[in-house]
């Protein structure tokens, strides 16, 4: 266990220098550069958790989609080079505590709820299982959760077309 | 006899092993394409002298000289060009490639990592790619290379849906994403009880493997798919500043990844390292060479179409994926599992 917390610890540090990068980069397409790091760095550490399938569908979904309908939109609107100055509010320090506030409560809800337990990994969670638990156990939130998403989906184009 | 594989070296040198053929494998897989292919395939078809000349027998010097000229070219940056972004971009592209090899079997024990998710972990990584095209396309400073980024975004987000559609099918039939778990499902099937020849899934999944190929070549930006890189339209797209040795890192990641879609059809499809009789030691043996000659038959079909048809248009070319080839991905999904439930 001792290297996966070591390996914890290094992806955790990076994801959070990248995360203070998205908030401080003076350049839009660097936030989102640092972005693709953060959301690369949950990846490993669902890696770590066992958790194969998950991890690449967070691969496939957020940086291989996501982000790159964020970068597309950047540039296909301004394509900003260098750096901006308009990119800082004044409200940057409320912004802050807010953060550290949110910060503290999710610590201390995690820390409550599972400081004292220990999972023990052996091998990766293998994907028929995962299969299974939604399509037989959880088939009905699946099926309600998809019918959700549908809808959005639907009305967003309703939404964005003029004609 | 003992396996031939069953000396253990322990886990570093393993891993450097590995490292080290995967590191060699892409270049070279890069290379025999663009030789086979782009520079005599090509020239026959079209009736280009140039690269049938140097070196004599039938221009075997050309890659070389090619090469060399790589090489020598000054490795230029443009002054409004983002640095960092810039030199990263091509580097992501390669390392995108690299990622598709590990989990691509050459023999029941010849593969990298044999992961539970095998297909989709390919899929996955090989959209990562998109983000060093834009990257390359933004750093550059340049109109061109970012209109041509754009058109790389917009066209490989939408036949990533048909190319993972495409695989569905395939996966439902074997009853799993790993690789070898699908190569040796169809070598130990049977043609309505016939098991002479196993059952190459191209036999069932003829329309996922033609929706796969169709949306590789996009996902490629082959021709009739190459508008982002349009060199009568936008010289080069995202390419246009690069010059040299990170320009060579654009043509490895292309032909690379081509390798590898390649191989991961022959795998799909064809049963991949697989022949009919063949098991054990001698499959890891022969696995690679069989691999090889199948992948070159799949990339035969998508150079063929590179170099025959002309490019479409971009509205065509959105059109295709949303209107076409994901509706059929989808019926070709549900005929499966009726199939699958049913038989």
């Amino acid at each position: 266990m001792i290297a996966q917390n070591v390996a914890f610890w290094i992806i955790a540090l990076a994801m959070a220098g990248a995360a203070i990068g998205v908030v401080r980069s003076t350049n839009v397409v660097h936030a989102a550069l640092y972005l693709v790091v953060v959301l690369a760095g949950t990846a490993a550490q669902y890696i770590l958790l066992a958790a194969e399938f998950v991890a690449w569908v967070q691969v496939l979904v957020y940086i291989g989609a996501v982000v790159i309908l964020f970068l597309f939109g950047i540039m296909l609107t301004r394509a900003p080079m260098g750096h901006e100055t308009d990119l800082d509010t004044d409200s940057r320090w409320s912004a802050a505590v807010v953060g550290l506030f949110l910060f503290g409560v999710l610590t201390a809800l995690l820390v409550d709820a599972f400081g004292d337990k220990e999972i023990v990994l052996h091998e990766p969670t293998r994907t028929a299982a995962v299969a299974d638990s939604i399509f037989r156990t959880y088939v009905l939130p699946f099926e309600v959760v998809s019918m959700l998403l549908l809808a959005a989906l639907v009305g967003a184009v309703v939404i964005a077309r003029r004609d | 006899m003992t396996h031939l594989l069953a000396v253990d070296i322990g886990w570093g040198w393993t891993l450097a092993i590995k490292t080290v053929v995967v590191l060699g494998l892409i270049p070279l897989g890069a290379l025999i394409l663009g030789y086979t292919f782009l520079l005599k395939m090509m020239s026959h078809m079209q009736s280009r002298l140039g690269p049938m000349d140097p070196g004599g027998f039938h221009g075997w010097f050309q890659l070389v000289g090619d090469g060399m000229k790589f090489l020598q070219k000054e490795d230029i940056m443009p002054e409004q060009a983002d640095r960092r972004v810039f030199a990263l971009a091509p580097a992501v592209v390669v390392i995108s490639t690299f990622l598709i090899f590990v989990v691509i079997p050459t023999g029941p024990r010849l593969v990298v990592k044999d992961l539970d998710v095998g297909v989709f972990y390919a899929l996955a990584v090989s959209s990562l790619s998109i983000i060093g095209v834009l990257m390359a396309g933004w750093a550059s400073a340049n109109k061109f290379a970012l209109l041509g980024a754009l058109r790389a975004a917009a066209q490989l987000i939408a036949y990533e849906l048909p190319l993972l559609l495409a695989v569905v099918g395939v996966v439902v039939q074997a009853g799993t994403m790993n690789l070898n778990g699908i190569v040796t499902a169809q070598q130990n099937g049977a043609i309505f009880g016939w098991d002479g020849l196993g059952n190459p899934y191209i036999l069932t999944q003829f329309v996922g493997f033609a929706l796969f190929l169709v949306a590789a070549q996009a996902e490629l930006t082959q021709t009739p798919f190459d508008m982002p890189v349009a060199e009568s339209e936008l010289v080069s797209g995202y390419m246009v500043e690069y010059t040299g040795f990170r320009f060579l890192f654009f043509f490895i990641g292309e032909f690379g990844t081509a390798f590898a879609f390649a191989a991961l059809a022959a795998t799909l499809v064809l049963g991949g390292w697989a022949l009919p009789g063949v098991h054990g030691g001698t499959a890891d043996l022969l696995g690679p060479l069989v691999l090889f000659v199948k992948l070159m038959a799949v990339a035969f079909l998508i150079f063929w179409v590179r170099f025959t048809y002309p490019r479409l248009r971009e509205d065509q070319l959105q059109a295709m994926a949303w209107k076409y080839l994901i509706p059929i991905a989808l019926a070709n999904i549900l005929v499966t599992g009726l199939f699958k439930v049913w038989l």
